[in-house]
């Protein structure tokens, strides 16, 4: 219980997903000048990184490994991963339309996504058990909602500033707002250590 | 189009780093150091200059219908060989590079030149193509990591600068808020160098592959991409 916690914790917080390990920069950057398009998607990436660790767990340590064909793993994955968020898109399209509404226009962009297969393969490099992995996949998307829905926040305070200097306006602000948006996270460092130690 | 311009746009007029913002997540993450953004840049340059010359070679073949899948396995396989051989022969780069090698596989900029120019172009402009945008990436990976290195560490490809100067380096541009800072200074000087007409105004899905049926921003129709 302890780990499953501290696993958690590090992933929402110490190495969030977009902040300290630079994974899914596009949506985070993409996405996040609204702050409701910023939930549905992090909701979205909650609910594939849940679903694709909960597939490509079992498919690595019962088939790939048995078989010896580890080499595959990359190939494997991604194709998972692409066929699950088609599937989940349809699904959703047929039978509940309004969820499909707020979640499903986010789910195309999540194929490409580096997070969700990032989460996939390192949750196989860690040597995670299967419930520690699906309860690492929540956190990491956990994490990864937290940040969009602060940055959403923060864009939407840098929009009505006007003394922006004009090179630095659209792209380079919002990447130096990322930038002290990852400094206060690294204030979190140690901390979910200090708590378990 | 002439066959020398479709090699440099890549590098300069449509750099895909510095001017179309593709591939973000790897020019952060790995840009720790010059090497390590030369060596990210030269793997996905590889990458791209073979699935480009694939798939171009696939192009009448590959039912349109399901493209982006059979594009996906043929990154996928390039990348899995790039990944290998980094093993065998740099395992400190593959080390030091370590989950961002798979991870090729989803870097927009590869899958972006499938879609919008290797499907629809012949094996030696695609071949060029590659090229060109691989080496563009090279560079503004490995210049963003020459600039992190000699702020963070104080090194430049690993000789030590700072020595005998007797200043200590400001470690936090080797790490995740230095790495956003550096890159969006980087992106104003471009801006400021080409009085803004260089730089896209905002992250847009332009490059992405999807970009014709879905726009986040606007809360599309939710129409389906035919993938």
């Amino acid at each position: 219980m302890t780990a499953i916690l501290s696993i958690m914790l590090a992933v929402i917080l110490t190495n969030n997903y977009v902040l300290s390990q630079f994974l899914g920069i596009c949506p985070f950057l993409g996405v996040s000048k609204k702050l409701d398009s910023a939930v549905g998607m992090g909701a979205a990436v909650i609910f594939v990184m849940l679903m694709a660790t909960a597939v490509t767990w079992p498919i690595q340590k019962l088939i790939l490994d048995p078989l010896n064909i580890g080499y595959l793993q990359t190939i494997v994955f991604i194709l998972i991963i692409a066929s699950l968020v088609q599937l989940v898109e349809m699904t959703l399209k047929k039978f509940m339309p309004p969820l499909y509404k707020s979640l499903g226009v986010f789910l195309p962009l999540i194929t490409t996504n580096c997070a969700v297969l990032g989460l996939t393969i390192n949750c196989i490099n860690d040597g995670l058990t299967y419930v520690q992995s699906l309860f690492c996949a929540i956190g990491a998307g956990i994490g990864f909602l937290l940040a969009m829905v602060l940055f959403a926040g923060m864009r939407e305070r840098l929009e009505n500033n006007t003394g922006i200097p004009e090179c630095f306006k659209g792209v380079p602000i919002t990447l130096v707002s990322a930038s002290i948006l990852a400094m206060s996270f690294m204030a979190f460092s140690g901390v979910v250590d200090a708590i378990f130690a | 189009m002439n066959k020398l311009s479709i090699l440099t746009k890549g590098i300069i007029k449509e750099n895909p780093v510095l001017v179309l913002l593709l591939g973000c997540c790897p020019t952060l993450a790995v840009t720790t150091s010059a090497i390590n953004g030369l060596g990210m840049g030269v793997s996905t340059l590889a990458v791209l200059l073979c699935a480009n010359i694939a798939i171009s070679l696939l192009r009448n073949i590959i039912p349109d219908k399901v493209r982006i899948p059979c594009f996906i396995v043929v990154i996928a396989a390039f990348v899995t060989i790039v990944q290998f051989a980094l093993k065998a022969y740099l395992p400190a780069l593959d080390a030091a590079l370590g989950l961002f090698i798979p991870l090729i596989v989803v870097n927009c900029i590869i899958l972006g030149r499938a879609e919008m120019f290797a499907s629809k172009n012949s094996v030696i402009d695609s071949a060029l193509d590659g090229l060109g945008m691989g080496i563009g990436f090279t560079l503004a990976l490995g210049l963003m990591g020459l600039i992190r290195e000699f702020l963070g560490s104080g090194t430049a490809f690993g000789i030590d600068i700072y020595a005998h100067l007797g200043i200590t380096p400001a470690g936090i541009f080797m790490l995740a808020p230095g790495g956003f800072f550096i890159f969006g200074v980087m992106i104003a000087a471009v801006n400021y160098f080409t009085k803004g007409k260089g730089t896209k105004k905002e992250f847009s899905c332009e490059g992405c592959l999807f970009a014709g049926s879905c726009n986040p921003e606007d809360k599309c129709d939710g129409k389906e991409a035919d993938a």
